[in-house]
């Protein structure tokens, strides 16, 4: 167990390096860094001011080598000023992360709900018409463009039956408190709820026909077992383990939804700062936030390898 | 196993396609879908209309008169652009789905047949890119500038170049799924009595893989691609309504919704069209790639064990 921890440590950490290497690669050719709006802004500045702000700034050095400083500065903790919000990056992230987490968290507990007794429901029944029906909601689910669903939310919720805000956070000192704070909630989660959830039933779906045909199931079945026991005791605990993994695996997709979520819904985390960063040449934000939410995905799933071998005796990593 | 299993259509795939009744409707829609695309020149002659006249007079003009889908915000006409973003977002999506699919049979067939550490370490990798926070990395490629890449500036900015670098970027959000179901059947297919009998006879592995193995995995290979058109279309269209996609004034359905969010409040409309038209085809790929799968691998022809019936005794070896 040990030896497959600290392989799988070290494979994370190999991965990580590798993603902050094309990052810092990549991020380094988009257009407008800091020299080109220095010179853009000053008319005095010509080529040979450029040529020399970038010696001063080290950026004539080899890819390499300046991607190592940074790592250097990044493993102590230094990440450098955000250009944008004009702090260290990190106190900018932090409350974001956070959020991002918060949103994340309910709409991957709602999507759960959803999907279990839906998931479950179609396997027991397969090829009747709720299996069909949960069926198209689940493709339905996982087909949608996620900006196009916020959208069409905001048009029926906000534009049109004008129940909830259509974007942003609470207002500063506004009255309400939490209640309040919860109504800009409510959108974003749900939209990122739907998107996650027919990915989720379809597993559960397929995790659940695969389990009823197990051996133990016939065994319990003809011990008398009735059904609802049968399926809540014997058969959702077998069908239930691989969703550990199916859920960690979740997380990367999650990321992604969020950024298009908080986007639309101009809700402040993570997937916003990135973008907003990115857009607004803000490098060290930009590399920080990245590495964060990368980090954030490889750990879950980390955790997620180690539940799984926790929750399933048989499975050994060694060997 | 037998070849059939292992790709190709054997007896019954027509009865057992057309019997997967959304894939068969999937298939008639985009069919469809494509022959109005393609009818595209001929409509714009009959009705006289562009994609790029602007009437100004008639800006956001509701369906009717001239327009028969109505304007968007600078007086274009609705319907036509909603065909020539069409075209773009299944072009790219197509293409995008072609060149994630040619680099998952060579990280699939690759990994497959040497096996050892060049197989753990590109699956390790493919799992590592399946867990990743792909959007906002993806975000960070579609924002490089290629003119600091060496390319010539008449190059890096042409229509045709942003078109093709999308196509590339998509390309990465796709390739998992078939490099991970290519492995597969090439795990199962290079065992095969036929497989080792080429190798007995002398041929050389790149022959083997090529002229044997590849025409046996090409089902599954198929039926992977077919999938990742839909998620290929999606990751387009998400980065065009980010403003990182296709750009105007060359539309795609994905950047006719950027303008939509802020146009929502006065025409609610806009957003309809061109996220009903991605969501649709997306479903009509998700649902052909299911029929596909069900009509070339048929693990599971008789309706699964139903937990109402009374359980009788079956072969307990797993299939």
């Amino acid at each position: 167990m040990s030896g497959w921890l600290l392989r799988r440590l070290v494979e994370t950490f190999l991965l990580l390096l590798l993603v902050s290497f094309l990052v810092y690669g990549l991020i380094g050719l988009m257009p407008g860094d800091p020299i080109d709006l220095m010179i853009a802004g000053d008319p005095r500045l010509g080529a040979a001011d450029a040529q020399r702000l970038k010696a001063l700034a080290g950026l004539d050095r080899p890819l390499v080598e300046r991607w190592l400083g940074w790592l250097g500065r990044a493993l102590a903790g230094e990440f450098g000023y955000s250009r944008l919000y004009s702090v260290p990056a990190v106190e900018v992230l932090w409350p974001r992360l956070l959020n991002t987490l918060l949103l994340m968290g309910i709409s991957l507990a709602l999507a759960l709900v959803l999907a279990l007794p839906a998931g479950v429901m179609a396997a027991l029944r397969p090829r009747s018409a709720l299996d069909h029906a949960v069926n198209l909601l689940a493709f339905a689910g996982f087909s949608v463009p996620s900006f196009w669903l916020a959208l069409l939310l905001i048009i029926v919720f906000a534009v049109e039956l004008g129940w909830l805000p259509a974007g942003g956070a609470a207002a500063v000192g506004g009255e309400g408190g939490l209640l309040e704070r919860l109504r800009y909630l409510v959108l974003p989660v749900a939209t990122l709820t739907l998107l996650t959830a027919g990915t989720l039933i379809r597993f559960m779906r397929a995790a659940m026909l695969e389990t009823l045909r197990e051996p133990f199931i016939r065994t319990a079945r003809a011990k008398g077992v009735g059904t609802w026991r049968l399926v809540t005791r014997h058969a959702m605990r077998h069908a239930m383990l691989p969703l550990v993994t199916v859920l960690a695996l979740q997380l990367g997709s999650l990321f992604s939804g969020a950024l298009v979520v908080e986007t639309v819904f101009a809700y402040l985390g993570m997937g916003k700062l990135i973008y907003d960063a990115i857009l607004g040449n803000d490098f060290n934000l930009a590399l920080l936030a990245l590495m964060m939410a990368t980090l954030v995905t490889l750990l879950a799933n980390l955790l997620a390898d180690l539940c799984y071998a926790w929750l399933d005796p048989r499975i050994t990593y060694d060997g | 196993m037998t070849a059939e299993a292992a790709g190709t259509p054997g007896r019954g795939f027509w009865r057992r396609f057309l019997r997967h009744r959304p894939a068969a409707l999937s298939a008639a829609f985009l069919a469809m879908l494509v022959a109005l695309l393609a009818a595209m020149t001929p409509i714009g002659a009959m009705t006289g209309l562009d994609t790029t006249s602007m009437d100004l007079a008639a800006r956001l003009a509701g369906p009717g008169g001239n327009h028969p889908l109505g304007t968007d915000e600078l007086g274009r006409d609705l319907m036509m652009r909603l065909l020539e973003g069409g075209r773009v977002s299944l072009a790219v999506g197509f293409a995008g789905a072609l060149l994630a699919a040619l680099i998952g049979l060579v990280v699939g067939l690759a990994a497959g047949f040497a096996g050892g550490a060049a197989d753990a370490l590109l699956m390790r990798l493919t799992d590592a890119v399946i867990a990743l926070p792909l959007l906002p990395l993806l975000v960070v490629l579609a924002a490089v500038d290629p003119a600091r890449l060496g390319l010539p500036a008449e190059l890096a900015g042409g229509e045709l170049a942003s078109v093709l670098r999308i196509v590339v970027i998509v390309a990465l959000f796709g390739w998992t799924t078939v490099a991970r179901l290519v492995r597969a059947s090439v795990l199962r297919v290079r065992r095969l009595d036929y497989v080792r009998a080429a190798q007995a006879l002398g041929a050389g592995p790149l022959r083997v893989v090529l002229r044997h193995v590849l025409p046996n995995v090409a089902g599954p290979a198929i039926v992977a691609t077919t999938l990742s058109i839909g998620n290929v279309i999606l990751a387009e269209s998400v980065l065009s309504f980010l403003g990182l996609g296709i750009q105007p004034p060359l539309a795609s359905w994905g950047n006719m919704l950027t303008n939509a969010q802020e146009l929502i409040w006065q025409a609610p409309f806009l957003a309809v069209w061109p996220g009903l038209l991605i969501f649709l085809t997306v479903m009509a790929c998700n649902f052909l790639g299911d029929g596909l799968q069900d009509a070339l691998d048929p693990r599971d022809p008789e309706p699964a064990f139903s937990i109402r019936e009374t359980p009788r005794c079956r072969t307990a070896s797993a299939t």
